[in-house]
């Protein structure tokens, strides 16, 4: 693998679609570039980037990519549908959407991504996964591997160890997919279930499936040998050198304009207020005293906050005009548990100071903010 | 010569009067391509079916998941106009023409149809140049140019609008530098060329060309508009300012703070404010850090000011109280939960350590800890939010000296701490020494509060963190 600096301008002029000469152009018909990042932000940027600014007509890439613990959602999911939540805000294991579709997946170092950039015209995801069936037969013959109409490789006929997603714009289009090498499906299994009910939305569904690391078939696998196995395969079809190039997604010089798509990809707005309209309609048990209150909830969630809001508490249970601030106070808020954590505490000081009301509005307040 | 060629196209379908004069919208049925002629004195636009383009892999049908435009919307050239997802794969469809949205043809999460209306656009024809028609000279042009064909060679890529507006004001496309991909000419390149031969400051366009630094829209379009990224070239633009008002609801936790500050502004407050000599609190602290930090603690001198301000408050507890709605009567709190406002992303927070009065100085250290780490990841409970009586603000750890800080209803007393800064002082023996010395601001309830009662309590704080070492005399 050979590595490669990239602080040329020359580089720059080739891949712009600003064709300038260029004598790496005509030479090769393909790319193959490798991050140097485990930050999902980071590495979904460059994939918008390329996306956007790469004249993929003359050469195609291929983006070699790998992340520290994150779930990603596909473009027009429900995070709340598809993820714990909770789990990953406890674990630290950071969320984003992606600007492809499909579902949700969790990303480890042990599991690979590659992304294949084509033109719109040459977009053929078929083909790529064939790619990558026929790279892991030549490291490891052994293994019995296929492609389904899904999309989806399977190990074993059973497996599911890789999932695919696609983007497709003006010109260029993406196909990405992951590779299970070793990842942790421990922590996968428990992130991707989602303990929220009573959500009703027409968000993209994932599809669950059994998961197998190819690490678990053979563990003589590691995930360098994996990304090498599918770089040479690549090369080989392309007929280009048998070399990686490494690039920073940090390097604004080389990539003008990616921190400005890094930090649009983490924006609440991006990663929430994308969360096509949903409802959310379920009971809340809150035990109160000696007794329990069942507390019929309902939510419309728009652009991620809260549109409408009705709950149904046993009458005078809180004063009316303190039930009636909360909902205002609700409607309109982001759909989400810090935010609403700082309202209603932040809304307490100015209610009578009542210990009875107080432990009532807690509590009315802690259930809700479960649902978040 | 021009060169007019109906396409055959089926992805365009132009619907189109063979009759100029009178321009009516209703005419504008007719179902057959019709020979298009160079016109004059159209004053309406037409309109356009913009059709479902293929989306390739035999795919038939896609789902409609999100709009970037509504109807009334103008639109340019290449400009996003909506989301639809097939089969795992988010397809962002672009304009293909300049115009005015007049018809969305779907909802959200529709089905579509490859090959049907998705949009009606209405093209302006006002200016007397037909879409599809070649003006200016260049060499004659292919219709699929105003496709999404891609053109290699050295032809002169521009599209009808660009031509247009170059016509209009006498240049030669020749003479533009295109930044556009493939060294199209856009708008901006026409209007930079103009700006340059002119000197003068163009006035903004509806859609702003110079793209900005952070451009923060609802929806926000997967294609921008000015994709080509240009190699740092030192040609002076004059840059035209086209920034927008930009009005947001006041929502959520924003909203409650409009309240809460609301309320808090009907207290008379009164301030009182002086400067703390930290020296000796500075060097006792440099000696502890290290003892804390093996302890696995970061210790800062919040939890000093914190310990020292409860023991202040058993002297002085009405500064611990609350006051009632109507004014009636006063509850002394017996718990000392002192709050401490944080800075974060949402803005200001202030959870509070609770029973301040039963703990050392570093349980309040390790409770701080606990508080700042759950305040920068943004998941502070409501426990730690509420119940606070007395609250101090560290704005010095941001700059400033003396403040006017505002009191948290429902308590009766704030304190802003500025920053500490070393100055010139006068000891004892009239001799200058370097002091590390901090200016702190109170403000108190004026209702059940008076200046002298602040004015002790203040100095009995400032004496036990002038004189660390008189705090172990009261510690309990």
């Amino acid at each position: 693998m050979v590595l490669q600096s990239l602080k040329s301008c020359l580089w720059l002029s080739c891949i712009l679609r600003t064709p300038k000469a260029c004598f790496w152009s005509t030479a090769s018909g393909g790319l193959i570039i490798q991050s140097v990042s485990n930050d999902v932000y980071q590495n979904l940027a460059v994939e918008d980037w390329i996306h956007d600014h790469m004249d993929l007509e003359k050469q195609q890439v291929l983006f070699l990519w790998r992340n520290s613990p994150a779930v990603v959602i596909g473009r027009h999911q429900n995070p709340w549908q598809e993820c714990n939540l909770r789990l990953l805000r406890q674990k630290n294991i950071k969320l984003a959407r992606r600007r492809s579709g499909g579902g949700t997946v969790y990303h480890d170092l042990g599991n690979i991504n590659l992304t294949f950039f084509t033109t719109r015209k040459k977009y053929e995801r078929m083909e790529n996964l064939k790619l990558v069936v026929k790279a892991l037969k030549a490291l490891r013959p052994q293994l019995d591997v296929h492609v389904t109409d899904r999309y989806d490789i399977l190990l074993d006929r059973q497996y599911k160890i890789s999932g695919t997603a696609a983007k497709l714009g003006r010109t260029s289009a993406y196909h990405h997919c992951t590779l299970l090498c070793n990842a942790d499906k421990f922590v996968l299994s428990s992130v991707l279930k989602s303990p929220y009910k009573g959500l009703k939305s027409n968000a993209t569904p994932s599809v669950p499936a059994s998961v197998k690391n190819l690490f678990e078939e053979d563990p003589s696998l590691t995930s360098e040998m994996l990304l090498d196995a599918i770089a040479k395969e690549y090369a080989t079809q392309h007929q280009i050198d048998h070399h990686i190039t490494v690039i920073n997604p940090a390097d604004e010089t080389l990539l003008p304009g990616i921190s400005h798509k890094t930090k649009e990809l983490q924006t609440w707005e991006w990663v929430y207020g994308k969360t096509p309209k949903f409802s959310v309609s379920t009971c809340l048990n809150m035990a109160y005293k000696d007794s329990v209150l069942d507390v019929k909830v309902n939510m419309d969630v728009k652009h991620g906050r809260i549109e409408v809001c009705n709950i149904d508490l046993p009458e005078q249970w809180l004063p009316p005009g303190l039930y009636s601030e909360l909902v205002k106070s609700l409607t309109g808020s982001k759909f989400c548990p810090n935010e609403i954590t700082t309202l209603v505490t932040t809304l307490l000081r100015v209610c009578p100071q009542d210990n009875e009301l107080h432990s009532r509005w807690s509590l009315l307040c802690e259930n809700m903010i479960m649902l978040m | 010569v021009c060169i007019h060629r109906v396409t055959s196209c089926s992805s365009i379908h132009f619907i189109k009067s063979k009759y100029v004069c009178v321009f009516d919208k209703s005419a504008l049925k007719f179902s057959h391509q019709q020979r298009l002629l160079r016109t004059s004195a159209v004053s309406h636009g037409q309109i356009v079916q913009f059709k479902l383009s293929d989306i390739g892999e035999g795919i038939t049908e896609v789902t409609v998941k999100e709009w970037y435009i509504k109807e009334g919307d103008s639109v340019s050239q290449f400009d996003s106009i909506c989301e639809v997802q097939s089969d795992k794969a988010s397809v962002t469809i672009t304009s293909r023409y300049d115009g005015v949205i007049r018809k969305l043809h779907y909802s959200i999460d529709d089905t579509a149809f490859v090959g049907k209306p998705l949009v009606d656009i209405e093209i302006d024809t006002s200016k007397g140049v037909a879409p599809e028609e070649d003006v200016v000279e260049t060499p004659p042009m292919s219709h699929e140019e105003h496709t999404h064909q891609e053109i290699k060679g050295h032809k002169t890529l521009a599209t009808p609008a660009v031509r247009r507006l170059a016509m209009e004001n006498n240049i030669k496309l020749s003479e533009v530098v295109g930044t556009g991909k493939d060294n199209r000419i856009l708008k901006e390149d026409i209007l930079n060329y103009l700006a340059k031969q002119t000197g003068a400051i163009l006035p903004p366009s509806p859609k702003a060309e110079i793209v900005p630094p952070l451009r923060k829209t609802e929806t926000v379009p997967a294609a921008p508009k000015d994709k080509a990224r240009k190699l740092p070239v030192p040609v002076s633009r004059p840059i035209a300012f086209s920034g927008k008002d930009k009005t947001e609801p006041v929502t959520g936790f924003q909203k409650a703070m409009v309240k809460t500050m609301s309320a808090a502004l009907k207290i008379p407050h009164f301030g009182y404010c002086d400067e703390i000599d930290l020296t000796q609190l500075v060097q006792l602290r440099e000696e502890l850090k290290p003892l804390a930090e093996l302890r696995g603690v970061k210790l800062s001198f919040m939890p000093f000011f914190i310990k020292a301000a409860s023991l202040g408050l058993l002297q002085y507890p009405i500064l611990n109280a609350s006051l009632d709605e109507n004014c009636q009567n006063v509850t002394y709190k017996a718990s000392h939960n002192i709050g401490v406002a944080m800075d974060t992303e949402q803005g200001l927070i202030v959870p509070n350590v609770k029973n301040v009065q039963v703990c050392s100085v570093f349980d309040i250290a390790v409770e701080l800890n606990r508080l700042q780490s759950l305040g920068s990841a943004g998941q502070l409970g409501t426990s730690d939010l509420t119940g606070g009586t007395f609250t101090l603000s560290n704005i010095g750890t941001i700059g400033g000296t003396y403040a006017k800080p505002v009191i948290l209803p429902p308590e009766v007393a704030i304190g802003a701490l500025g920053k500490i800064q070393v100055l010139p002082r006068f000891n004892g023996k009239g001799e200058v020494f370097k002091a590390q010395i901090m200016n702190v601001s109170w403000s108190a309830d004026h209702r059940i509060i008076d200046g002298a009662t602040m004015a002790r309590f203040s100095n009995l704080w400032k004496s036990y963190l002038e004189n660390p070492a008189s705090m172990l005399l009261d510690l309990k």
